[in-house]
């Protein structure tokens, strides 16, 4: 199967309903993220939200699509991921805190009231983004055409 | 959980002024700094670095006025949970140590300034070099059994990246891997010997344990084990073929490392061990021997060398089985000429050694058949190493003459096992080392003599002169050994309190040039002659030596275990690793029965039959379920088969809204829907069908192993659910659904109490209303974060897959960027 056939072969339906929801999507996952503490939803359900979209993506566009709409390398996301959920354990450690201990942080925002914010929050960002990472080298090391897998 | 990590800083529990610990601090943040300092400085960057030993030179001055009320103690809480201390002691003995770390590292660091090019590498090595320093005070300081043990493994782990400095040539790679498995692995036996130490004494206090030494067969073993770990870091018989290999370092490396500093952690083991313990077991059976044989191998093996550095890295083993000899003895007047040959050897070795790094520097070779001239062209430099050679040899009126003399006056007291043999073996041994401290002068700086067959070239009447600032590190040391040759009282204290401090009592020798004429004298004198015959007869010495049928050698020795290791290891793998993903997978699915089965079978039933059904919405999923699982078993389409199997997930997904549990719902929906892309991705490259001519026979295997991981499943979910009394919608589901279990840990069988904690404290302690999430992110926060590493490691190895399997057939990448491209987005 060359790149050319599976370029024709491509829906364009399918193509323009993904791009006008792809974003979408998106927004959806980081709602899940952000909700996840009192509501279902969490950094792990987000992060597959985010993963399928992009899988949505690469199966209706093709991964060079896909490619140029997520900039961010996957490796960069899982490093950061990793790190920022170990971050957020060891902050317990302030103070004489136990890892993992979560703190809690509100601020008031002006026009908005008190925003408040966990450590908590933090982990679930970095479980977020390491699932997210996790599913892009995924969908590259599968999606890649046939002749560069070989 | 492991509690006060930071416990380290906290001083409120610490004992002692902290300036001990701080000075290990001075060469860790030191080398921090240096590291990030970049290219900017070159090598000038060795300045900066001085800065650590100045600090730590100035801080013992400060020691030493405090050192005669008493050693100076430390302890800090470290892991209060495995009893685990940072116990720092210092009395005389170590601040011999300390003074040579500090002292010979001053020079070292300076020298350094000079010898390295600029380049990359050189911020990186004066970091490494650092973190070296530090990890060898602090294994001299050491009180504790483990600390010591884990500086010990430190300056392994240093010495091994020092070795590999150029990283870029296989000749490093191997030596640096040779050292650090050698002197690693001796590390490791030593741990056993100071575990099996420490219990039977009661304690993990090195001092405690010397008090009052224990006794038995245990510390027998334990002496030997810890034996093993001294004798390979001092490069003894038969470990020592690491050292010559280890000469693939930088040469100011190697005379700090390999011949001041490191290399005498195990002489400075065996020198605290030996008046406890000398008695105890084999221990100087084992000490004299090993020590004898790399007195006179070392010695023997330098007289045929080439190569300076070679030369003088075999001095090393040599004058290395000499220490082991007067400290391992345990005998009063011997250790004394040890601690005496202790400082000795650290100023001439390294002076010699930073001579070889100038000539090396300036001529491009350190071939002593290639150099000649250089004694004219470089008088200053070239008096400075023949004092420091001088003073190996042990000529008169040098440091080393005197460690000499005190060497044979002890060897013909009292006390010494197998008086006659040794002293023998001494002296020849020493014959030896005026032959080859002979050998390096006339190598390095002689003139050619073609009359006796050693053709050499003339590269040195053309090198430049070396710097004043290269050239006064390896002066410096050479003068102390004429200082301290010519007034011994200038030396006499530091040792004589550095011989208490080790256990003795009593008188100790006197330490002095002129003992009169007593039969050590006679015995030097003897030494002196013998060795200026040996090199006079160098030609012939060498063609005997060529002659005599190589012995096993040890590195050969080293090299054939190595590869015995990798072949066994490739069998292993190949038995293992059969590459058929059928075996692989029957495997797996093996485990999973039988590993867990047994127990459960073992633990008699499940109490009662759980109620099957709970509302009749899940008889219809379970019957769509049913269906869809079978017509995936039988389909003879792969595309066909995926799809029924993620109706199997959907169906599950449905059963978990089912019974209320939204979150796994969502999670299962999401990783079914993943799943079924990435099959259909890979089904792309496979054949539409399944093999169409698998003989029945073959599928025997396969069908038993689903029917009996479908029984154990079953069986799982059955007992499982019984024990909590009514199943909670988790637990009934949990054997089912690999995914949920995977990524939420809460669907393991708890009990429910468990479950019932967790939902009343999700709100007031955590602030979720969501505990699922609450349970994720905070109350086994710990599980979640091994498995987001986890999940990253595995995507690493799917995109070194990738990589991999984009290699053309001979293994080297068809172009460099396919790394890269792997990393662009997915």
């Amino acid at each position: 199967m060359s790149r050319q056939t599976t370029e024709t072969r491509r829906s364009m339906i399918l193509d323009v309903v993904v791009r006008s929801e792809f974003h979408v999507l998106l927004v959806v996952s980081i709602y899940l993220l952000f909700a996840g503490h009192n509501q279902p939803g969490g950094g792990f359900v987000g992060g597959l939200v985010a993963g399928s979209a992009c899988a949505l993506r690469m199966v209706a566009s093709g991964p060079q699509e896909l490619r140029r709409s997520i900039r961010i390398r996957p490796m960069t996301l899982l490093g950061l991921g990793l790190t920022t959920a170990a971050g957020a354990a060891l902050a317990g450690l302030w103070n004489g805190g136990q890892l993992l201990e979560t703190r809690y942080l509100s601020v008031d925002v002006p026009f908005i009231g008190p925003v408040g914010t966990s450590t908590a929050f933090f982990f679930d960002l970095g479980v977020y983004l390491v699932v997210l990472g996790t599913v892009l080298i995924v969908l590259e090391a599968l999606g890649s055409p046939e002749e560069e897998l070989q | 959980m492991p509690g006060r990590l930071v416990g380290v800083l906290d001083h409120a529990r610490s004992q002692g002024d902290g300036t001990l610990l701080l000075t290990v601090f001075v060469f860790v943040g030191l080398a921090l700094v240096v590291a990030a300092s970049g290219r900017a400085l070159g090598p000038r960057v060795f300045y900066v670095a001085a800065l650590a030993p100045l600090w730590t030179l100035g801080w013992s001055v400060w020691a030493m006025t405090r050192l005669d009320d008493g050693p100076l103690v430390e302890r800090h809480t470290w892991v209060e949970q495995l009893g685990l201390a940072v116990d720092l002691r210092l009395d005389w003995f170590t601040m011999v140590m300390v003074l040579l770390i500090a002292g010979i590292g001053l020079c070292v660091f300076w020298y350094a300034a000079s010898y390295f090019h600029p380049g990359p590498e050189v911020p990186r090595t004066a970091a490494v070099l650092l973190l070296f320093a530090g990890s060898m005070f602090g294994l001299v300081c050491s009180d504790n059994l483990f600390l010591l043990f884990m500086f010990w493994e430190l300056t392994s782990i240093t010495s091994f990246l020092l070795i590999g400095t150029d990283d870029t040539k296989p000749g490093p790679r191997t030596a640096a891997l040779h050292a650090l498995l050698v002197t690693g692995g001796g590390g490791l036996a030593m741990l056993g010997g100071f575990v099996l130490l420490g219990q039977a004494a009661g304690t993990y206090s090195l001092h405690a344990i010397l008090e009052s030494p224990p006794s038995g067969t245990t510390v027998s073993v334990g002496l030997v084990l810890v034996l093993v770990g001294a004798l390979t870091k001092s490069a003894q018989v038969p470990f020592h073929a690491w050292l010559p290999g280890a000469m693939a370092a930088p040469t100011p490396i190697s005379a700090y490392l390999h011949s001041a500093t490191m290399v005498k952690a195990g002489v400075y083991l065996v020198g605290r061990f030996a008046p406890a313990f000398a008695v105890v077991g084999p221990w100087r059976w084992i000490v004299l021997s090993a020590g004898s044989a790399s007195l006179l191998l070392g010695g023997y093996r330098a007289l045929r060398q080439h190569d300076l550095k070679l030369v003088l890295a075999f001095g090393t083993i040599s004058q290395l089985g000499l220490l082991m000899i007067l400290f391992g003895a345990g005998v009063p007047e011997l250790a004394f000429a040890g601690c005496v040959l202790l400082v000795a050897h650290a100023a001439f070795k390294a002076a010699l050694f930073l001579t070889v790094g100038i000539i090396d520097h300036q001529t491009h070779t350190r071939d002593l058949r290639a150099l000649t001239g250089l004694g004219r062209r470089w008088p200053v430099v070239a008096v400075g190493a023949a004092l420091a050679a001088a003073s190996m040899a042990g000529i008169p009126p040098l440091l080393g003459f005197l460690a000499k003399e005190l060497a044979l006056d002890g060897l013909l007291g009292d006390g010494v096992p197998a008086q006659a043999v040794l002293t023998t073996l001494v002296v020849v041994g020493s014959m030896f080392t005026v032959a080859y401290s002979a050998r390096f002068v006339w190598g390095a700086f002689g003139l050619a003599d073609t009359h006796h067959g050693l053709e050499r070239s003339r590269v040195g009447s053309e090198a430049p002169h070396p710097s004043k600032a290269f050239a006064v590190a390896p002066m410096l040391l050479a003068a102390l050994g004429v200082l301290f040759g010519l007034v011994p009282a200038l030396l006499a204290p530091l040792v004589d309190d550095a011989w208490e401090a080790l256990g003795f009592e009593g008188h100790a020798p006197h330490l002095s040039l002129w003992h009169g004429l007593t039969v050590p004298l006679g015995l030097s004198a003897l030494v002196i002659a013998g060795g200026v015959v040996l090199f006079l007869a160098r030609v012939r010495v060498e063609r005997l030596q060529a002659a005599v049928p190589r012995l096993p050698s040890a590195l050969g020795a080293y090299e054939r275990s190595v590869r015995g290791l990798l072949s066994g290891s490739d069998r292993v793998a190949a038995v293992f690793q059969s590459g058929s993903l059928p075996v692989y997978l029957m495997v797996l699915l093996g485990v999973l029965v039988v590993a867990p089965g047994i127990p459960l079978l073992l633990n008699g039933g499940p109490e009662r039959w759980p109620d099957l059904v709970d509302s009749p919405l899940q008889l219809v999923v379970g019957a769509i379920m049913i269906a869809a699982a079978l017509a995936a078993a039988i389909s003879r389409r792969r595309f066909a088969a995926v799809i029924l199997l993620g109706a199997v997930g959907y169906g599950i997904s449905a059963l978990f809204i089912i019974q209320g549990a939204p979150d796994l719902a969502l999670t299962q929906l999401l990783i079914e829907t993943l799943g079924v892309v990435a099959f259909v991705l890979v089904l792309r490259h496979l054949p539409e069908g399944f093999t169409p001519t698998m003989a029945p026979a073959r599928k025997i295997l396969p069908a038993i192993a689903g029917v009996a991981v479908a029984l154990f499943v079953f069986y799982f979910a059955i007992s499982a659910g019984s024990v909590t009394g009514t199943p909670t919608p988790d637990a009934s589901l949990a054997g089912t659904d690999s995914h949920a279990e995977l990524e939420h840990g809460e669907t393991e069988t708890g009990d429910i109490t468990v479950s019932e904690e967790y939902l009343a404290r999700s709100l007031p302690e955590a602030h979720g209303r969501n505990v699922v999430n609450v349970i994720v992110v905070d109350f086994r926060g710990f599980d979640t974060l091994g498995e987001i590493t986890v999940l990253v490691v595995a995507a690493l190895g799917v995109a070194a897959l990738i990589v991999a399997g984009r290699r053309d057939p001979d293994g080297s990448l068809e172009d460099p960027e396919d790394v890269e491209k792997v990393e662009v987005g997915g």
